[in-house]
């Protein structure tokens, strides 16, 4: 297991000028473009010592292996979507030789023409929709119960209080949710996070990608401030712009498919 | 970054070191104005859970069968590294 594969991280049309230099992939490798059929495929060279089956079975146990080669593939990414609209890959694909790339592009040149056509200008914003803890209701500050009813009584009124800043953050979710979708070309909904593999507070109402035109991006930004900001009841995060990743399968479904999606 | 980039797109502008330009940032609205780099588990939920996938590649299936499994280790290790992971014993998910 000395040899070299080609790790594979966006297909492309023929980019507009070369990568700027000092750009660094998986293992630190200069990334560069192996050409096929009108496409370009964006790889470099990885040890097959950590990228053959077994070894990279092993690596994706690891936490901060997959952390470093996670970010350096979007490194690679960031890099070329200020160039064009990448079609980005997975993680982790790779390949024996640039024969097999080429043979990739020749098989699936039809698909990836039609999706970068269908991406062109486009880049993916993701938004988070968290319920912020509830305060304390007044009654609940002060002086202790005065009996077991009186001690009942506030319970029931915190569980209440409770409950309706949920429902009040959820309505919220749907809201945003409803008005990102009329401005988005594309949307997927996520599962929603689990707050202690993300170690972010509070429940994750909603988790959700959209497709936005570069060029109404602001707006786009726009929208969800006025909308997230200053409600007590949410904690609203945005993140972007990324590479349109979450559009870039061949089969995706379309916007019928997105509106059946739940927002959890 | 010399040649002339089809149009600029930053809404947020400029991006500060660490970023790569034109990378995706995170934001929030209880910190409008603080710019954070995007959490390993958005990052992932992106590069394991979609992209396209090529015919062909030494790598194929791998993600769909290990995301669980990565996702449960993240977990369990972040939250107590004592407790017992749900596959030891032969049992793997």
């Amino acid at each position: 297991m000395n040899g070299e594969l080609r790790y594979v991280y966006a297909v492309t049309a023929p980019l507009p000028a070369p990568l700027p230099d000092g750009v660094r992939g998986v293992s630190g490798a200069v990334p560069y473009a192996v050409h096929h059929a009108g496409l370009q495929a964006v790889v470099s060279r990885v040890p097959e010592a950590d990228f053959a089956e077994e070894p990279l079975r092993a690596h994706l146990e690891d936490l901060a292996w997959l952390e470093e080669t996670a970010r350096a593939h979007q490194a690679v990414v960031d890099a070329l979507t200020a160039l064009t609209c990448p079609l980005p890959l997975r993680l982790a694909t790779v390949y024996r030789d640039e024969e097999g790339v080429r043979r990739a592009l020749e098989d699936g040149g039809q698909d990836f023409r039609a999706t970068l056509d269908r991406l062109d200008g486009r880049v993916e914003w993701g938004v988070k929709v968290y319920a912020r803890p509830a305060t304390e209701p007044a009654a609940a500050a002060g002086s202790a119960p005065a009996s077991g009813r009186e001690f009942l009584r506030r319970r029931r009124q915190e569980v209440t209080s409770r409950e309706n800043a949920l429902a009040e953050a959820e309505e919220l979710g749907r809201t945003l949710h409803a008005a990102l979708t009329a401005q988005a070309e594309d949307v997927r909904v996520y599962p929603a996070q689990n707050p202690q593999l993300s170690r972010v507070p509070g429940q994750n109402l909603l988790n959700a990608a959209y497709l936005v035109p570069r060029e109404r991006s602001e707006e786009f930004v726009g929208r969800v401030e006025r909308l997230g900001a200053h409600d007590p009841t949410v904690r609203v995060e945005l993140t972007g712009p990324w590479a349109p990743y979450s559009f870039a399968a061949a089969d995706a479904p379309g916007r019928e498919g997105a509106h059946d999606s739940a927002v959890s | 970054m010399t040649a002339p980039s089809p149009e600029p797109y930053e809404p947020y502008e400029p991006f500060e070191p660490p970023y790569e330009p034109g990378g995706p940032v995170a934001v929030d609205s209880q910190e409008p104005l603080a710019r954070r780099q995007v959490a390993l588990v958005d990052l992932l939920d992106r590069l394991l859970g979609t992209g396209a996938v090529l015919t062909g590649s030494l790598t194929l299936g791998i993600a769909d069968v290990d995301l669980v499994r990565i996702d449960l280790r993240a977990l369990i290790s972040s939250v107590n590294a004592r407790v017992p992971s749900p596959w030891e014993g032969g049992q793997p998910l």
